[in-house]
């Protein structure tokens, strides 16, 4: 294993009180997507990943090393974790919320700062304070604040929701973007096209096991759909637009 | 250094030296002075502005800082229970007799204030929960406020029931350098564990998961925070008593001029709550009074509670 992959082995992943069968070895620069139904533990999987839950068996290694054994400094230094909950608890500025993910590193260093603040087009609205961003600007600055501490994986839950479609589609050609310059981006997603379209591989947990691992079209196939999701739906158009007709 | 730091200490440099010069007996530099005068300057006023200052200062950076450990600008250092731990303890120096003894009073309000830190790092136990922890604080608070309501029901003496009420309004009035010695140390080594907590306090704008993902250990922070903001407020309480108002009030004023993150409210609040805390002991000085000084909680309020509610106004303009 190359020693920035995020190998998820060990197998038998208890989280929660629930019994993840699950062993998987993640790729840095692709777009891996966790599908699955309400309460299926994504989240709890996304966390885990990023070394914030202990799990109760079993043991997330990063580059061979178990998290647990990381310093929370070097750990946090490899993986930027963006929470699904957007709150910042002060209307600070722009800059100085970017300027918050240099916290694992101990310095203010000015270039990643910047190289964020130009790789979300946030450079004119660096003085503004939060409460006077839009939606779209607001999720794109504290994305923004993950990609200033340098990761070498970045790990979102559901930073598609609250979006629009423009915003949204803007967001994902961003992300795909970093996993194109070497990243290991892993994204709970709810919308199952996003994950069919944008994402390289997708694992879809349901009922406390892993039910499908691969890429899109055999891990989110209508087959698998309607079994974890207990829905009749067809999915239509070209690889890369596709769309969900339910029914 | 920012321009409201440099304005802070100018303000401080000019204050404390004019401090001194109030009081019941005006101290003219320019004409005749009493022949007590230097007396009165070096044994009476200046241990008790520096006292100002020092509480002051501690109660600034606690507040500062527990505004930003609780992500809440209403937070208050005595949301720990911390202050009413150390109040208790001073409480039941007077409720025993002890307090006339030297060295005495401090001494039961720091173990108290030990105790109640003690209580709730058992309390919160190893999860670094901030909301187990508030939690525990304020049954802590409530806690050791009943106990020194019943100590003052089962007061032995009338003359103890008068000392007790009248310490817990707070005052730094008829205090020496002893209790200046007292307080200094821990004040200091309180408002630099809170320094060191600004990182991690920062980093919890973002929530306590996001925090976790920079790196933050919560267990570490909160002994920090319980240490930092236990040794300025339990040695404030330990030599005057309980002063509210300036742990609330000073992060506040302060906030504006600094660029929001907790870390770089702490040093401007600890200037600002000396300031404070300077100007009302002054004030308590020379209100004329029958039967005595102004208490300097009640001084406090008076002093700061237009000025927040001023503040409030203006926010609520700002709002429509």
């Amino acid at each position: 294993m190359s020693d920035s992959g995020i190998g998820l082995e060990a197998g038998r992943i208890a989280l929660a009180g629930r019994l993840l069968d699950l062993s998987a070895s993640l790729r840095p620069g692709e777009v891996t997507a966790i599908c699955g139904p309400n309460g299926a533990g994504k989240s709890s999987l996304l966390s885990c990943l990023a070394g914030l839950l202990a799990p109760d068996g079993g043991e997330v290694r990063l580059g061979g090393v178990p998290l647990s054994a990381l310093p929370p400094r070097t750990r946090a230094r490899a993986i930027g974790f963006l929470p699904q909950t957007a709150e910042v608890a002060w209307d600070i500025s722009v800059e100085t919320l970017v300027g918050l993910g240099r916290l694992p590193w101990g310095d203010t260093a000015a270039g990643p700062v910047e190289a964020a603040l130009a790789a979300m087009r946030l450079e004119d609205l660096r003085r503004r304070p939060l409460s006077r961003l839009s939606g779209g600007e607001r999720a794109r600055a504290l994305l923004a604040r993950v990609l200033a501490g340098e990761p070498r994986w970045l790990l979102a839950d559901e930073p598609l929701a609250n979006l629009d479609l423009a915003h949204g589609a803007a967001l994902i050609a961003r992300l795909r973007a970093l996993a194109a310059g070497g990243m290991g981006v892993v994204l709970v997603l709810h919308d199952l096209a996003q994950a069919m379209n944008h994402a390289d591989r997708v694992l879809v947990i349901s009922g406390g096991r892993l039910i499908a691992d691969g890429p899109p079209d055999e891990a989110l196939h209508q087959d698998v759909v309607a079994v974890v999701w207990g829905i009749k739906a067809r999915w239509l158009g070209e690889p890369g637009h596709r769309a969900l007709a339910l029914g | 250094m920012t321009r409201p730091l440099t304005l802070l200490l100018i303000a401080l440099a000019l204050a404390l030296p004019l401090s001194l010069l109030a009081g019941r007996v005006w101290l003219d530099p320019f004409g005749d002075l009493p022949d007590n005068a230097l007396i009165i300057l070096l044994e009476l006023r200046l241990p008790r502005a520096l006292l100002a200052l020092l509480i002051g200062a501690g109660l600034g950076a606690s507040g500062a800082a527990m505004q930003g450990y609780l992500r809440n600008p209403l937070a208050d250092p005595g949301l720990f229970g911390i202050a009413p731990g150390a109040a208790l303890g001073a409480v039941l120096s007077f409720w025993t007799g002890w307090a006339a003894a030297p060295f005495a009073l401090p001494a039961f309000a720091l173990a108290g204030a030990a105790g109640a830190m003690a209580l709730l790092a058992l309390i919160a136990g190893r999860s670094g929960s901030v909301t187990l922890f508030t939690l525990a604080g304020m049954m802590i608070a409530s806690l050791a406020g009943a106990l020194m309501s019943l100590a003052i029901s089962l007061s032995p003496t009338p003359f103890a029931l008068s000392e007790i009420v009248t310490w817990l309004m707070g005052a730094v009035s008829d205090r020496s350098w002893r209790d200046v010695w007292i307080a200094l140390v821990p004040t200091m080594a309180g408002i630099a564990l809170l320094r060191a907590a600004g990182p991690a306090l920062d980093a919890l704008t973002l929530g306590e998961a996001a925090a976790r993902s920079l790196g933050v250990e919560p267990r570490r922070l909160q002994v920090l925070m319980v240490a930092g903001v236990g040794l300025c407020v339990g040695s404030g309480v330990a030599v005057a008593g309980i002063i509210g108002f300036v742990g609330l009030i000073v992060p506040h004023l302060m906030r504006r001029f600094t660029d929001r993150r907790p870390s770089q409210l702490i040093v401007p609040s600890a200037l600002a709550g000396a300031l404070l805390l300077l100007a009302a002991d002054v004030l308590c000085r020379v209100l004329p009074l029958a039967g005595g000084e102004l208490r300097l909680g009640i001084a406090l309020s008076l002093l700061g509670a237009p000025f927040f509610l001023a503040l409030l106004l203006r926010m609520r303009r700002e709002l429509a």
